[in-house]
């Protein structure tokens, strides 16, 4: 996309991947948008970084980890599990079946 | 009214039994019954008798005994439902709370709504909110700002003693400016995420809206600290932040970077931006100029970070275990999930999210730099005034522009607080930011109270 | 045409730790008495919830990759792998992509050794399965097993017959066992098998030389025999579509165990787009040299170390390996050793072969046994000495001339007549006595 346009078939592909129904309209809103907002996030490009690090933490924090045991404070009884879904079946949460 | 009172002042009353706690909550309802639906502040309140009840169960000598408060409606609560003001939760009741909800209850104080907001954190107006545009109290015409809108807005109406919202590219920043209150974006990792619904993690924080920097103070200090359920949060002892309120901070470096006050500006804002430095200059601080060239690297930057992980953080409202159907989304949230994933697909990743991670060095290098010269940073918190309903949310690019002094700050996870510094001629409300280095918000808070010890701005609500 | 075998294993490996792997619930998947009933919001992935790692896990991990031969990072993290099902509650997996916690590791094998491109931590999934319910077909999901920790260990295309892996499988498993950290049982799901297997022309087309331009992925495999059909009958169904001048098609087939054959189950893009990025919510960890030591001190004496050391001591291969599987008869040979190091390799046998009831007999008793008690009795010996004697003149003859290896020879020859039984200190002083005349 650096320096090609989003395509119609880009979106369509993409909320493929992320599970999102899209319209028609929506995809063309959508198309027009993205578009927009990429002329001003490519400007970025322009910075050179090809000797800089990456930084993905910010808190400089490391090995924050838990000790193995069973916390019986946290967890859930089967009716609370289920009490959100829309749709359960003897203790299980359904969906349509999925087809391979 | 006496939720006009300091948080300090009603807890005094409580106590030697000159205030009555059950009025202060009266008070709050009649606020809520007389402004909230007008102006779509809340999102969902609490039955006013089952809150009176709770209120009975509670012991007089907690740190906030008694004190309502709303949460912005992204915090788990099992009182409320929670909602992040997207359809797809409409039914949604957690199971479990927040940590910082948690923290407050300890303390004695009460939740009284969820307040309404951008949602999933995507906006800086509340006007992407399935439960209503969120309206400005100064002028109901107008944005309230966001994303944490509501809540900041209950705090200027009183529908509440403080509130909490959260920021991510300026969610507490923004509003509490366009609203006359005080808002604190806390340094990243110094309170817990735990139940708050992610945004984007690595630059989400949860901090305080409240009437003055001294009520600020005090909230903070209930909710801050390590949590074992956030492997984010930092085990550095909490500061005594009452405590630093009490010495009055003396001849601090006031960093002003020149490069900030370039385009796009308001000019009333930048004016009063000026006027609050000579303020601060007459409090016996230093103004000291800095190189501060990163607005709008901070936004392109923040623009491919915030869209990548909140892709990915949505990416469990399938409908399975809760909430409904990913077709519920907004545009505006449909919008950001489709950035996001683009910028992280195969081929993309290190054009985008990689060159992004690595322009956040970049950032903490210049803000290293700038605080070598400087104990705080001034900036304004708003470029432009509260937009007319409807005039933000139709444009992806004002929308992100709005958020132009906000992103350089999010993207370090330093601390930044913004308090009321005057008005514009059209009688609506300006604010600043005061940054400060990691862990400095008992500096922030020191200077802030100082300010407001010597000015009136904040004592200051609308007319409803 | 004659075709190569050209095949990697992936295995996944269920950490039997007390609690998940990002959160405190119970860790028992497989023995719960009913579906959901060990979530909490993190493993439910419901909104506001955070992932801790579970430190018992890493170190379990480290030591699956020592234990395979692997490096370890000294830095290591987290990221999030992102797909949609049902039985992936947050929308991601997480796991790690770039940064595992081992990497390049090998196992030995009598075929040649098979390299471990990686090993590394990951959570596991829901347990989805089918039933029609008011006439219609659903999946109905289970979240025990949601974020249980997962190990996953990757090979190179190293394995080249189906008895190589079976061979290779056995020792992985046997090694993890030894370990400690987890069952392996394949009944239970505790150990998940997949191939990715492609043909070569090239019979020289080993490890290292040029991969050809396909891979198919096998999955379903519920045991190393079932693994060993699963590559013997691609074998033959690429060599057919080979011969034809045509490629297999690169996609996930699932391995059918009645028929013995695989059947394809989706079309395998080159890769999928997972939009890997580095987990925010979990700070990186930091392998520092003093923690290694540490988990490297829970290294057990390994299988394979065991068996060579019974071989060093005379025992036979076959017999060692028998013996390094069962820990009883191990410690009783680690007995006999420390009392007779050269009756080992006998009381080896004799275990195998069940000469010993070693439930009732203690080292110390068998090996008095063994010890058949010596003639000292120069009653009974001196004649028998004197019969040889006078049975060989010649050589006594030659002794007296000055011939001193004679004496050897009549020393031999009454062990000999006394079934090994005579003491041979007896002996030789009844010869010295009576060849001194």
């Amino acid at each position: 996309m650096t320096n090609n346009q989003i395509t119609n078939q880009d979106v369509q592909h993409l909320a493929k991947l992320v599970s999102l129904p899209l319209t028609d309209d929506r995809l063309n809103k959508l198309v027009d948008q993205i578009t927009t907002t990429f002329e001003y996030i490519n400007t970025l490009q322009a910075i050179d970084t090809d000797s800089t690090q990456e930084t993905n933490q910010v808190t400089g924090l490391e090995n924050i980890m838990r000790e193995d045991v069973v916390e019986e404070s946290r967890m859930l009884s089967q009716n609370q599990a289920l009490q959100n879904a829309k749709h359960t079946h003897n203790g299980y949460f359904l969906v349509p079946a999925i087809l391979e | 009214m006496l939720l006009d009172l300091s948080l300090q002042k009603l807890l005094a009353g409580y106590r030697d039994n000159s205030i009555d706690p059950v009025e202060v909550i009266r008070e709050a309802y009649h606020n809520i019954e007389n402004h909230s639906q007008e102006l779509n502040t809340l999102i969902t309140v609490r039955d006013q008798a089952e809150t009176l009840a709770y209120l009975k169960t509670l012991n007089k000598t907690l740190p906030l005994y008694g004190l309502p408060y709303v949460l912005k409606d992204s915090y788990a609560t099992t009182e409320l439902r929670t909602t992040s003001a997207s359809k797809i939760l409409d039914d949604y009741l957690s199971l479990y709370d927040a940590t910082v909800h948690r923290k407050l209850k300890d303390a004695g104080a009460i939740l009284i709504a969820k307040g309404n907001q951008d949602a999933w954190g995507h906006g800086a107006s509340t006007e992407n909110s399935d439960y209503g545009m969120g309206k400005n109290p100064w002028d109901p015409t107008r944005v309230v700002g966001g994303s944490s809108g509501g809540p900041a807005a209950a705090v200027i109406t009183r529908m509440c003693a403080f509130a909490i919202g959260e920021d991510t590219g300026g969610s507490i920043r923004n509003p509490a400016a366009w609203n006359n209150i005080s808002g604190l974006r806390v340094t990243y990792g110094r309170v817990s995420r735990y139940g708050c619904i992610s945004y984007a993690s690595s630059m989400d924080t949860v901090g305080p809206f409240a009437k003055s920097v001294e009520d600020l103070a005090l909230v903070l200090s209930v909710i801050a600290g390590v949590d074992k359920y956030d492997a984010t949060t930092s085990p550095k002892p909490v500061d005594d932040y009452l405590a630093s309120l009490a010495t009055s901070p003396v001849k601090l470096r006031i960093g002003i970077a020149p490069e900030m006050f370039a385009d796009r500006l308001d000019s009333e804002i930048a004016t009063n931006t000026k006027d609050f430095a000579d303020k601060l200059a007459s409090l016996g601080h230093e103004l000291v100029d800095i190189s501060l060239p990163v607005a709008k690297m901070s936004l392109a930057t923040y623009y491919i970070l915030a869209p990548s992980e909140t892709s990915s953080n949505l990416g469990r409202y399938d409908g399975i275990r809760y909430g409904g159907t990913r077709a519920l989304f907004t545009q505006e949230s449909m919008r950001r999930i489709m950035m996001g994933s683009y910028e992280l697909s195969s081929g993309y990743y290190d054009a985008y999210y990689r060159k992004a991670l690595k322009i956040r060095t970049l950032l903490l290098q210049t803000f290293q730099d700038a605080f070598s010269k400087c104990d705080v940073i001034l900036l304004p918190e708003n470029p432009v005034m509260p937009p007319l309903l409807g005039d933000l949310i139709g444009d992806p690019l004002a929308n992100m522009l709005a958020d132009l002094y906000n992103t350089p700050v999010s993207l370090v996870g330093s601390p930044s607080l913004v308090i009321p510094s005057g008005f514009h001629k059209n009688g609506l409300p300006i604010g600043v930011q005061l940054v400060g280095p990691k862990f400095s918000e008992s500096l922030l808070l020191a200077l802030g109270h100082q300010y407001q010890q010597n000015t009136a701005w904040h004592t200051r609500s609308p007319q409803l | 045409m004659t075709y190569q075998l050209i095949c990697g294993a992936e295995i996944h490996v269920e950490l039997k730790t007390k609690s998940k792997m990002f959160c405190g619930c119970k860790n028992d998947p497989f023995h719960a008495a009913k579906p959901n009933i060990y979530t909490c919001p993190v493993c439910l992935g419901m909104p506001g919830a955070l992932p801790v790692p579970n430190k018992q896990a890493i170190e379990d991990c480290i030591l699956i990759g020592l234990a395979l031969g692997c490096k370890i990072a000294k830095v290591s993290k987290f990221d999030r792998k992102h797909y949609f099902y049902p039985d992936l509650p947050k929308g991601y997996q997480i796991s790690q992509y770039d940064e595992p916690f081992c990497f390049e590791g090998l196992v030995k094998t009598s075929f040649g050794p098979v390299r471990i491109t990686r090993v590394h931590m990951e959570e596991d999934t829901a347990k989805m399965h089918h039933e029609t319910v008011d006439g219609k077909k659903v999946s109905l999901i289970d979240f025990n097993r949601s974020s249980v920790p997962l190990v996953e260990i990757v090979t190179e295309p190293d394995i080249k017959s189906p008895e190589q892996a079976k061979e290779f499988l056995k020792k992985v498993r046997d090694i993890i066992r030894t370990l400690g950290v987890a069952d392996c049982d394949m009944e239970k799901g505790g150990m998940r098998l997949e191939a990715n297997i492609s043909l070569s022309r090239d019979l020289s087309a080993q490890a290292g030389g040029n991969l050809p331009n396909y891979k198919v992925e096998v999955k379903n495999i519920n045991s190393f025999r079932f693994f060993a059909n699963a590559l013997t009958t691609e074998f033959a169904r690429h060599s057919e579509i080979l011969d034809r001048g045509e490629v297999p098609v690169q996609e996930t087939r699932g391995y059918r165990s009645d028929t013995s054959t695989t059947v394809s189950q989706r079309v395998k893009e080159d890769a999928a787009d997972y939009r890997y990025f580095p987990d925010p919510d979990i700070p990186p960890i930091v392998i520092s040299n003093a923690w290694l030591t540490k988990i490297k001190s829970r290294l057990p004496e390994l299988p394979t170390s065991k068996i060579e050391y019974l071989i060093a001591l005379g025992v036979v291969e076959s017999t060692a390996k028998i013996i390094v599987a069962n820990q009883v008869m191990m410690e009783y040979l680690d007995q006999v050793k420390t009392l007779d190091p050269k009756m080992v390799s006998q009381a080896a046998k004799d275990l195998v072969n069940k000469k010993v009831d070693y439930q009732k007999l203690s080292p110390e008793e068998y090996l008095k046994t063994k010890s058949v008690s010596k003639i000292t009795d120069k009653s009974i010996l001196r004649p028998i000495i004197e019969k040889i004697l006078s049975d060989n003149p010649i050589a006594v003859a030659d002794y007296k001339a000055g011939k001193q290896n004679a004496f050897g020879f009549f020393v031999g020859a009454v062990i000999k007549a006394t079934s090994g039984q005579a003491d041979p200190k007896t002996v030789h002083n009844i010869l010295t006595a009576s060849l001194s005349i």
